[in-house]
């Protein structure tokens, strides 16, 4: 047995840790937050040259072709940094789609453009409140002609397409809704960006009027498809929270150690102890529940569903977990803009709805887990 | 990344496995199976007794301590396939548990400590389940601060005479050798006047008093010394050098990881997945849900976590610190769990007769044996200082009493 990353994983994983450290310091993250910029586009361009954007696309299609579980030590690192870049919907949200239902005429088309940073993506499947579900879907696809609206998407506002889930059908059953490409610059096509809780990651509205679409994959088959992609995302999500996590817990015991009060360190209290190591704890635990997601994902084992669900429970709780008590360790400090705590917050808590919230992962969890036990 | 064995540990997994076909004690299977924490039982036999029979018959086909060197009783397997033991012995397992503390912790102390001579007198019958060890250090005035203790040794030539009081000895009641750990110098600061020895637990002024749990069983009791006689040849490591020697028997503790920790969660799934509530099957009910999934990724991440370990084992890492997670989670998971099982049975989950033992019976001895899982082998607030000093680098707790001689501490009463 060998259930850890191999150690070239583990060098790139330096590797993309370095990158970062250097080009996307909390002072670059902030630029986003301040509303500087939409996103770092130094860095987007640096992610691209670096090779990081196509990890996980075949070399035919313009990527490098290492494969998801490099995918998945860069995607820690990623959350590790707050990198303010358009990564997860590009990366782990568009592309995935692609990969799994474009033809090769779709995946010639847009890989290559991913994997060279020329094309951000994302996918629009939300219309409003509530959980991935294709009730939930309104919006239309008659004709070729796509009418409706999608919010919050993520990165909406700057991405050049979108992977959208639309309704073909009216049934009631899960094979009503269809995927489509859509060209975010095509003609009926309306994006407004919408303020949210983490600004370093943007969330959209985006109107579609009588646009003109591009089937992905068959009629009838998204829904199936849609769940094959947030199962992959919630994986790659899941270790940005972990880097995110860890990082969180990283700082509260840098300054635990660092900052005096009644004469000792704060990191000598046995309360403060007790709340770093619980975060250590909540840490480990969701490293371990992902490491069984990478290795699902990059062997596509029938476990994936299962696996992507722990994953994604555990990673929100201890990004959560980490990032609320990093701000009580920091006391007042903590809860000043000036200090970064809250960035980590933010994103803990942004990144926690985005593929549906937790109870949709708690409730796909147990339904994954009495299939496997009646099988 | 993956679960393969390299061909080797399938090699070693294919012997294991078969042995294990040909030889366990297979009519109690079924029963060790169900059993759960707080409730390994046999109906109409004796436990201890099949226990011991599965371990000699393991000592005589090489099977036992896997990891001591052949001399002293075991195979001198590596790590990784003590694991892979454990994990195909599977059920079986469960008949270990009085041993644990005797392989576990006293024979590493002794494989580091005692003479040649007796390494090789003491440590193949503890291997072979022939003699029962038990672990003698914590004391009414010390538990977790173990050095706190104050049971004497004093010498008297060529011999040790010790008086004194132990409690929570798991085991004393069914152990033939004991380490001991005393005090032999007051006027010092208290980790520097102690000194380890081994013993025999039927030694004239030795009794042994068993303690009822609050669970109602009794496995673990009051040591009485009054006047006891130790060789010095039975002493191990120097004399008031005792601290670090039960060091050594802490650290070996966690290189016992385990296929995995009991959480209680299995149990808890299958009852919730069988169980109907008025407005239906328990499992489709929204909130239980939501608990059930919190439960689900924790254990899920012991077992990941555990698995982490085994690989960097099988790379020859050694275990450290880190692994103290497993306990303090699954300590107080097991308890939550037990009680929410018993809650969803509403009044009947307070019942335990013959009819009603196999669900609330069951739940009910794991949530009154966790208690003793959150506090033996370090309390949970211990496991966090632990992890928060020795893996995060946090310092240590203020000691007052570290240097002032251990006769000049304050305690009750005389403060
Ligand atoms: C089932 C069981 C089996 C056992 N078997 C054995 C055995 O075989 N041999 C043996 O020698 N011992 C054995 N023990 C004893 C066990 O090791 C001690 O009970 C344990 O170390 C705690 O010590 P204590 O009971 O004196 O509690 P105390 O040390 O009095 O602790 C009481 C409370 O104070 C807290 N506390 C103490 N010190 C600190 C601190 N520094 N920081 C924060 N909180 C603190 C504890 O966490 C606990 O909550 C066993 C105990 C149990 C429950």
């Amino acid at each position: 047995m060998n259930f850890d990353f191999s150690d070239e994983q583990k060098q790139m994983r330096d590797e993309a840790r370095k990158f970062l450290s250097e080009k996307c310091p909390p002072k670059a993250v902030r630029e986003v937050l301040d509303g500087k910029a939409a996103y770092d586009k130094a860095l987007w361009k640096g992610l691209a040259e670096m090779g990081f954007l196509g990890v996980a696309i075949p070399e035919k299609f313009g990527g490098a072709g290492a494969g998801h579980l490099e995918l998945c030590v860069i995607a820690e690192e990623m959350g590790r940094a707050l990198a303010p870049v358009p990564f997860s919907s590009t990366v782990y949200l568009a592309a995935e789609a692609i990969l799994i239902a474009g033809s090769d005429a779709q995946k010639q088309k847009w890989l290559p453009k991913i994997a060279s940073g020329e094309a951000i993506g994302t996918l629009a499947l939300f219309e409003g409140k509530g959980n991935p579900s294709p009730k939930a879907i309104k919006l239309t696809a008659n004709g070729g002609a796509l009418n409706g609206v999608k919010k919050p998407v993520p990165d909406g506002a700057i991405a050049d397409f979108a992977v959208v889930a639309a309704r073909t059908g009216s049934s009631g059953r899960d094979s009503d809704i269809s995927l489509f490409i859509v060209d975010l610059k095509a003609t009926g096509v309306e994006v407004k960006s919408l303020t949210n809780i983490d600004p370093t990651r943007g969330q959209a509205e985006i109107t579609f009027k009588d646009t003109k679409v591009e089937p992905l994959g068959a009629a009838g088959e998204g829904w199936g498809v849609i769940t094959q992609v947030l199962d992959r995302a919630a994986v790659l999500m899941a270790f940005e929270q972990v880097g995110g996590a860890d990082r969180a817990l990283e700082m509260g015991r840098d300054y635990a150690l660092d900052r005096i009060a009644f004469g000792r360190p704060i990191g000598s209290f046995q309360a403060v102890k007790h709340m770093l190591a619980d975060m250590y704890v909540s840490a480990t635990l969701a490293r371990s529940n992902c490491y069984y997601g990478a290795w699902a994902l990059s062997t596509n084992a029938g476990e994936l569903p299962e696996a992507a669900a722990a994953a994604r429970i555990s990673a929100t709780q201890a990004f959560q977990h980490c990032a609320k008590n990093n701000i009580q360790v920091h006391g007042g400090m903590g809860f000043t803009w000036e200090f970064d705590c809250h960035m980590y917050y933010r994103r803990a808590n942004a990144v926690a709805l985005g593929l549906g919230s937790l109870s949709y992962w708690e409730d796909a969890l147990i339904d994954r887990m009495r299939k496997k036990n009646a099988a | 990344m993956n679960f393969d064995d390299t061909p080797q540990e399938a090699a070693f997994r294919a012997e294991a496995k078969a042995w294990i076909a040909a030889n366990a004690p297979k009519q109690y299977e079924d029963e060790l199976r169900k059993a759960s924490l707080g409730r390994v039982q046999l109906k109409g036999a004796n436990i201890l007794e099949v226990a011991k029979a599965w371990q000699k018959k393991k000592a005589e086909a090489g099977w036992a301590c896997l990891h001591w060197p052949k001399e002293y009783g075991g195979r001198g397997a590596t790590p990784i396939e003590r694991v892979i033991w454990q994990q195909e012995e599977g059920p079986f397992g469960r008949l270990s548990a009085m041993f644990i503390i005797g392989h576990g912790m006293c024979g590493p102390t002794m494989m580091a400590f005692a003479g040649e001579e007796q390494k090789r007198k003491y440590l193949p019958p503890l291997a072979s389940g022939e003699k029962i060890w038990c672990q003698l250090f914590s004391e009414p005035a010390g538990g977790s601060d173990v050095a706190g203790l104050r049971t004497r040794a004093e010498k008297d030539g060529d011999e040790w005479v010790i008086n004194g009081q132990k409690i929570w000895t798991s085991g004393a009641h069914y152990s033939d050798y004991g380490i001991l750990l005393t005090r032999t110098d007051p006027t010092v600061p208290k980790h520097k006047g102690l000194t380890m020895f081994f013993l025999d637990m039927k030694s004239p002024g030795v009794e042994v008093r068993p303690i009822k749990q609050a669970s109602g069983a009794s496995d673990f009791n009051e040591v009485y010394f009054t006047d006891v006689r130790i060789p010095d040849s039975q002493r191990l490591g120097n004399v008031n050098d005792g601290w670090n020697v039960s060091l050594t028997t802490l650290m070996n503790e966690r290189m016992s990881i385990g296929a995995g920790v009991a959480t209680g969660f299995p149990e808890l799934f299958d009852f919730c997945s069988s169980l109907m509530l008025e407005d239906g099957p328990a499992i489709e009910n929204r909130a239980m849900r939501s608990k059930l999934a919190n439960w689900a990724v924790k254990a899920s991440g012991l077992k990941y976590t555990s698995m982490r370990a085994i690989s960097a084992l099988s790379r020859g890492e050694r275990p450290g610190p880190e692994n103290s997670i497993g306990k303090l989670v699954a300590g107080s998971m097991i308890q939550d769990v037990a009680a929410y099982a018993l809650d969803l049975q509403g009044a009947a989950g307070a019942l335990n007769g013959p009819e009603d033992a196999e669900v609330a019976g069951k739940f009910q001895a794991m949530l009154l044996r966790a208690p003793g899982t959150r506090v033996e082998g370090g309390t949970d607030e211990i496991m966090r200082n632990i992890i928060a000093e020795r893996v995060l680098g946090l310092p240590g707790d203020i000691r007052v009493d570290k240097d002032v001689p251990f006769n000049k501490i304050p305690t009750k009463g005389r403060a």
